[in-house]
């Protein structure tokens, strides 16, 4: 994608993206914001070290519209500025970027709260599942209880 | 004709990611106790129901939701996405 074509919104992707480069352009377009945060989700190695790739399945279609109704909401919720979603499916090596949300509001408090929100949504209601394989095995990763209750708190 | 999908280690237990099944089922849930009758992989896939999630035409949803007018129903395990 050409830079002036980049722009905040929501991106399902299997390609890499390049983190500085992203957050920069989203930084640059807020132009009434007073406070920017970004999260980024990184491929974590497994307990024996080995991990060889992480394989993420997605329902193409439903991926889409749900997460922008999570970004969205989080706008509307949070009265940002604006709100970046980038997440990524296929065969990620360990370390590799797997997903970033940048949120833009006018006091930080909002911002922060917007990506978390985002984040808590991304975990547990967006049709993304990961899958490590590694010198132990190909096994689906878990979801856990404590991203589950997270969401109790919005 | 209903288009039905399965994701993850759903899809696995299954064999296919997508099928056409002819079904009159009146809820997910019918659909369910009819596919588990047809063959021992769907019994497999669907021994516990409570480790399952379910989405009509891309809404999540749950097993009592009616399939009147639905185009496509997805099975997956709970999701683990960011």
């Amino acid at each position: 994608m050409a830079d002036g074509a980049r722009r905040a919104g929501t991106r399902i992707q299997a390609e890499p993206f390049d983190l500085g480069l992203e957050a920069n352009a989203f930084a640059a377009a807020q132009t009434g914001a007073g406070a920017i945060v970004t999260f980024t989700g990184v491929v974590r190695d497994v307990a024996s070290g080995d991990l060889a790739v992480m394989e993420i399945e997605h329902y193409p279609g439903m991926t889409e519209k749900a997460v922008e109704a999570f970004r969205a909401e989080a706008v509307a919720r949070f009265k940002l500025a604006d709100a970046l979603v980038i997440h990524r499916y296929g065969p990620l090596a360990p370390h590799e970027p797997i997903m970033m949300v940048a949120t833009a509001a006018r006091h930080r408090a909002d911002a922060f709260a917007g990506a978390e929100y985002l984040m808590d949504w991304l975990k547990s209601r967006a049709p993304f599942w990961k899958k490590e394989v590694s010198g132990q095995g190909a096994d689906w990763v878990a979801a856990r209880d404590a991203d589950e209750s997270a969401l109790e708190r919005w | 004709m209903i288009d039905v999908l399965y994701f993850a280690w759903v899809r696995e237990r299954i064999g296919v990611p997508k099928e056409q099944v002819e079904t009159g089922a009146a809820t997910v849930g019918d659909l369910v106790e009819e596919l588990k009758g047809r063959e021992e992989r769907y019994e497999a896939a669907f021994a516990d129901l409570s480790a399952l999630r379910v989405a009509t035409d891309q809404e999540l949803t749950d097993f009592d939701a009616p399939l009147a007018g639905v185009r496509e129903v997805a099975f997956f395990p709970p999701m683990t996405g960011g």
